[in-house]
């Protein structure tokens, strides 16, 4: 049915060979990340006007979590430099500190958690616990969502796939990481000061 | 049949079929389907759905007309002059129902309509009769304030068997509350102020006659206002889905003379002074 | 990724990156499901029709729905539920947006295939565990979901409400949840498709109203999906995890007080409704989109007003996302916000008013050929007239205070979302089966279809406008517990009937659709003679969709009956006149 069909690139003579085709899709997955966390946001306004609203104090890591994914934000930032200047091994030893910040931002949070717990502080314990767990759950799960782009980037540098021209994907997984971030800086606000 | 003869008998089935159908919908809507009204506001309401039709119906028999003659002309295989739309052509059939549909659904809305929606949610008036209606699956418990005019106190833990209303046996306002199961008894021609609790899932408080419909919904207190304006008896229904006894959790709302009521109220006692 | 198509059975048919395939495999599990969805509404109607009847041949048959012979009044709620959520979500949603929208926009934008062809397969994958937990959900220990479609706490957070509400109801969550990874992946492929693999010449305002319906309608999705993926999360863990997000204090079940502070079911209600109302125009938009499409094919003239119509759209798309609180007037909600969202709700009339009436106008000066596809499309304007008028008596408070969860409510989203859109997937099936299937259905079976359902499902559905009008409630198991609604008894008797009339006329479809997979006549590549680009190439269309060459677009959509032209159309991949003349001096 199809083998007359020549073996042909999918994309020749369409626009995809001068515009990169990914980044509007990523657009679109940051439009869905970030409509979520504004969804909870909405819902946190909403049920913080409950009688039974009391904040938690937060364990005293989290502040130190924050550090972390800001320098690990800071590592890929420095990865992205060094592919620029067509340093691949450099870049790649700078993507891994980053995603080892991230991987120690996970464990961070684990820890944040286990802390409370021992406080005896639990997921059903109160509204702005819920709100703690759940928030910080569902963005440990982008967290690690993006670990999987930075360790496919990770791959793809030492392969010694980019270079200064050509880092397309790199660039998307930083700015899905830098989102990422983003999105705790502001959770963190609004679970620390509402 | 030749093809055209053919094609001309099927654009008269389909004429038929889109007039048909519009005056399926048309006499169908005039027909007086609705309950007879038992209440000040639900005069409102039934004038808000009248001039909605009177004011949709034409449009729906125009637009039926419109496409009828489309498919007359049209329809036989003889193509009529130019077909190229111009600008002007697409801003008249643009802006004549934009600003006539605007007329109609705004005029509906705030002209006629929000008159109405304020009657239903304005402060009761002084005179108003006090009911509480709590929803749970699957009844209706009723609680008048009694003789004192002050709601007792109710709390969740206090719900049982023997007291469906979880009255709060210290306190004394609480002492002459008077309980029923399913039915409301009011006078006719007063406000009534319903107090609305709910305590398990959400259910909502219906009653056709008097166009009264509000949602009861566990942790907040609802309410709702309405005169009835004829003696009787009138269906109360659950209007939104609470589980396997929804469709039988229905009570009823006796409409009596101030005498009749009068007479009522005095023979109820208080639910804890039994 | 750069698959030619000719791998084996499981790469071809099975986990394909072919658009074309998958649009056909999300076409084929909504069939299935519609299916399912519609056996249930007949065991609803049956009962409804006649309450205390016994039936012991369908207790043999669903011995876990009937006793006696008689549908039990938890299993119904359980039916109405799986009924609403499988049509909308795995039926409609399946079949128009992924279905027809896999398969058709790649081809009609020039593309040889979705920006994101594994992406693609990933989403359909993730639709059937979604599919078989939603039908699992009815071998939960105490049946399937019984809250509704819109799933409103209380209900569906304690487990201990009414049966269904234990398992059944944690699978529908989970199933919801993959149905929107899903349909995300599929946005997100639209939108990118769309924005970046158009062929040379396809520009944005020569794209048919097919592909721009259906991206609108992705980025809808995209907006508001989110707010669905929150709520199922906050009520998942409401229902596991013993949180208070949804759950007030004071709730009593079986004697108990439930352990449950502060929370507030409303909540829910708005979250729901963000997504739920503009949920609406993404299956409505692309049901008006592919109408377009038909009536100007079959009907041999341009649309009447395309950039009229997708400004319309656009404004739709906007005015939609602002208005979710009309579902919720009498929900406890504050009498002035819901006065805001009933003087929003009532602006959107404008612009549909102008896709409606443009769509009413494309009728004008055109040659209309009678076609299965064409006769559907002019139900669906009867359809958009009726439902879109209706629903002026639901968006104005007042008169909603009345008719609030009433079967008016019932009738009319049927009218709107489910004829409206079944006419497009009837019409939209017998305009693209020929480029599917490289056959034709036959059109005289395809017009006894139409004069079998559409005046059948119309006056079912408008009759139900009357129930509601005389007071009945939905999610009634049985009207004649209500004295008042005994003298309309009658009116659902009525209704059964005409529509067990629709679902038996739905067997012609099936058989002329499976019949002709194998008896139809063969098709050419461009049987209507359309202009859009997905008419250039084979039918079926090759892997790859077209040769070496991509075609490349000089012009608009609907370019028919051109002065000038004497075949009368002009498809869109002709070379500009000029050029054209040329050639022909030239030899």
């Amino acid at each position: 049915m199809t083998a007359a069909v020549p073996v042909v690139n999918r994309f020749p003579d369409s626009r995809a060979a001068d515009r990169e085709p990914y980044s509007i899709g990523l657009v679109a997955i940051l439009t869905t990340v970030v409509m979520l966390f504004t969804a909870f946001t909405a819902a946190l306004l909403i049920r913080r006007t409950g009688d039974d609203w009391a904040r938690v104090a937060l364990p005293g890591i989290v502040w130190a979590n924050t550090l972390v994914i800001l320098l690990s934000s800071a590592a890929i930032e420095r990865a992205r430099a060094a592919v620029r200047a067509n340093a691949s091994q450099r870049a790649a030893g700078w993507m891994s500190v980053g995603a080892l910040f991230g991987l120690l931002f996970l464990a961070g949070q684990v820890i944040a958690w286990r802390s409370l717990a021992a406080h005896g502080v639990f997921l059903s314990s109160n509204p702005h616990a819920a709100f703690f767990y759940m928030l910080s759950g569902v963005h440990g799960a982008h967290v690690l969502g993006g670990l999987a782009a930075l360790g496919w980037t990770l791959g793809r540098t030492r392969a010694g796939a980019y270079g200064p021209a050509r880092h397309a994907g790199l660039t998307h997984a930083a700015v899905y990481w830098h989102t990422v971030g983003g999105v705790w800086l502001w959770l963190l606000a609004i679970l620390s000061t509402l | 049949m030749s093809t055209s003869r053919r094609q001309t008998a099927e654009i008269v089935g389909l004429i038929a079929l889109f007039l048909g159908l519009t005056a399926f919908t048309v006499v169908g809507f005039a027909r007086d389907w609705m309950p007879p009204v038992a209440s000040r506001h639900g005069v409102g309401v039934d004038g808000v759905i009248h001039y909605l039709f009177d004011a949709t119906g034409p449009v729906l028999v125009l637009g039926a007309l419109v496409l009828s003659w489309f498919l007359w002309r049209y329809g036989r295989g003889r193509a009529a002059g130019s077909p190229a739309t111009n600008a002007r052509a697409e801003f008249w059939w643009s802006i004549v129902p934009v600003i006539g549909m605007m007329a109609i659904t705004e005029v509906g809305v705030v002209v006629k309509g929000l008159p109405v929606w304020h009657e239903i949610y304005a402060k009761p008036p002084a005179d108003a009769v006090a009911v509480e209606v709590t929803g749970q699956q699957f009844e209706w418990i009723v609680r008048y304030p009694g003789p004192d005019s002050a709601f007792g106190r109710v709390a969740p833990e206090f719900v049982s068997k023997e007291n469906p209303a979880g009255l709060d046996r210290n306190d004394p306002a609480a002492r002459d509350d008077i309980v029923l199961r399913n039915q409301i008894h009011v006078p006719v021609g007063r406000a009534v102020n319903l107090r609305l609790r709910g305590r398990d899932v959400l259910h909502s408080f219906s009653v056709a006659s008097f166009r009264v419909k509000q949602d009861v919904v566990p942790g907040i207190l609802g309410r709702t206002l309405f005169v009835p304006t004829t003696p009787g008896r009138y269906e109360i229904a659950c209007t939104q889905v609470c589980g396997m006894g929804h469709y039988r959790m229905h009570g009823a709302v006796y409409v009596e003379s101030p005498e009749e009521y009068r007479t009522w109220l005095q023979h109820q006692t208080g639910w804890l002074q039994r | 990724m750069s698959a030619t198509g000719d791998g084996g059975f499981w790469t071809r048919y099975v986990f394909s990156t072919d658009h074309k395939t998958i649009g056909k495999q999300y076409y084929f599990t909504a069939v299935v499901m519609a299916l399912f969805a519609a056996t249930w509404s007949m065991l609803l109607r049956l009962h409804l029709a006649w309450p205390q009847s016994q039936w012991p041949l369908l207790g043999k048959l669903f011995p876990g729905l009937y006793e006696g012979g008689v549908l039990l009044p938890e299993r119904y709620l359980s039916l109405v539920t799986m009924h609403g959520s499988v049509m909308i979500f795995f039926v409609i949603s399946l079949s128009l947006v992924s279905g027809f929208g896999n398969f058709i926009i790649p081809l009609q934008i020039g593309a040889r295939d979705m920006a994101y062809p594994f992406l693609n397969m990933l989403s359909y994958w993730t639709i059937v565990p979604a599919c078989l937990l939603m039908l699992g959900s009815f071998f939960a220990p105490d049946g399937a979901a019984a809250s509704g479609w819109t799933a409103y706490p209380p209900l569906s957070a304690l487990a201990d409400a009414t049966p269904g509400e234990g398992l059944g109801q944690t699978m529908w969550i989970l199933a919801m949840a993959l149905f929107i990874a899903s349909f995300t992946m599929g946005g997100l492929n639209y939108i990118t498709t769309v924005l970046n693999l158009r062929t040379r010449g396809m520009s944005l305002w020569r794209m048919p109203l097919t592909v721009w319906t259906l991206f609108i309608a992705s980025i809808i999705g995209i907006l508001a999906f989110p707010a669905l993926t929150a709520a199922a999360i906050m009520l998942l863990l409401d229902r596991l995890g013993h949180t208070s997000f949804f759950l007030p204090t004071g709730l009593v079940m079986g004697g108990e007080v439930l352990p449950y502070h502060g929370g507030t079911p409303l909540l829910f209600q708005h979250l729901f409704w963000f997504l739920g109302h503009p949920e609406v125009y993404v299956l409505v938009l692309p049901a008006m989109g592919i109408a377009f499409d038909v009536v100007a094919t079959h009907g041999r003239r341009p649309v009447f007003g395309y950039r009229t119509s997708v400004w319309a759209l656009v404004v739709i798309a906007v005015l939609g996302m602002i208005v979710w609180g009309h579902h919720m007037f009498v929900s406890g909600m504050s009498p002035y916000v819901g006065e805001y969202f009933s003087v929003a709700t009532v602006l959107i009339t404008a612009p549909f008013s102008v896709l409606a009436l443009n769509l009413v106008a494309s009728l004008w000066r055109a040659e209309l050929r009678l076609t299965p596809a064409l006769l559907f499309v002019l139900g669906l304007m009867a359809a958009v007239a009726i439902g879109g008028l209706g629903g002026v008596f639901l968006a104005t408070a007042t008169s909603d205070q009345y008719l609030h969860n009433s079967y008016f409510v019932v009738g009319h989203f049927h009218l709107m979302i489910a004829v409206v859109t079944f006419f497009t997937i009837f019409a939209g099936t017998y305009h693209w089966y020929p480029k599917m299937f490289g056959r034709q259905m036959n059109q005289t079976l395809g017009k006894v279809h139409f004069w079998l359902t559409v005046p059948s499902v119309v006056i079912g559905f408008v009759a139900m406008h009357f129930l509601g009008m005389g007071g009945e409630q939905r999610h009634l198991y049985d009207p004649t517990a209500y004295e008042f609604l005994r003298p309309i008894q009658w009116l659902n008797v009525f209704i059964s009937i005409v529509m067990f009339v629709a679902a038996a006329a739905q067997l012609v479809f099936l058989g002329n659709f499976f019949g002709s997979l194998r008896f139809g006549a063969r098709a050419d590549s461009n049987p209507w003679q359309g202009t859009t680009l997905e008419w250039t190439t084979t039918s079926p269309a090759p892997h790859l969709n077209w040769g070496a060459e991509l075609p490349v677009v000089s012009r608009g959509p609907y370019e028919y009956r051109t002065n000038g032209v004497p075949s009368g159309y002009l498809p869109q991949h002709a070379p500009p006149l000029e050029v054209a003349r040329a050639t022909v001096s030239a030899s």
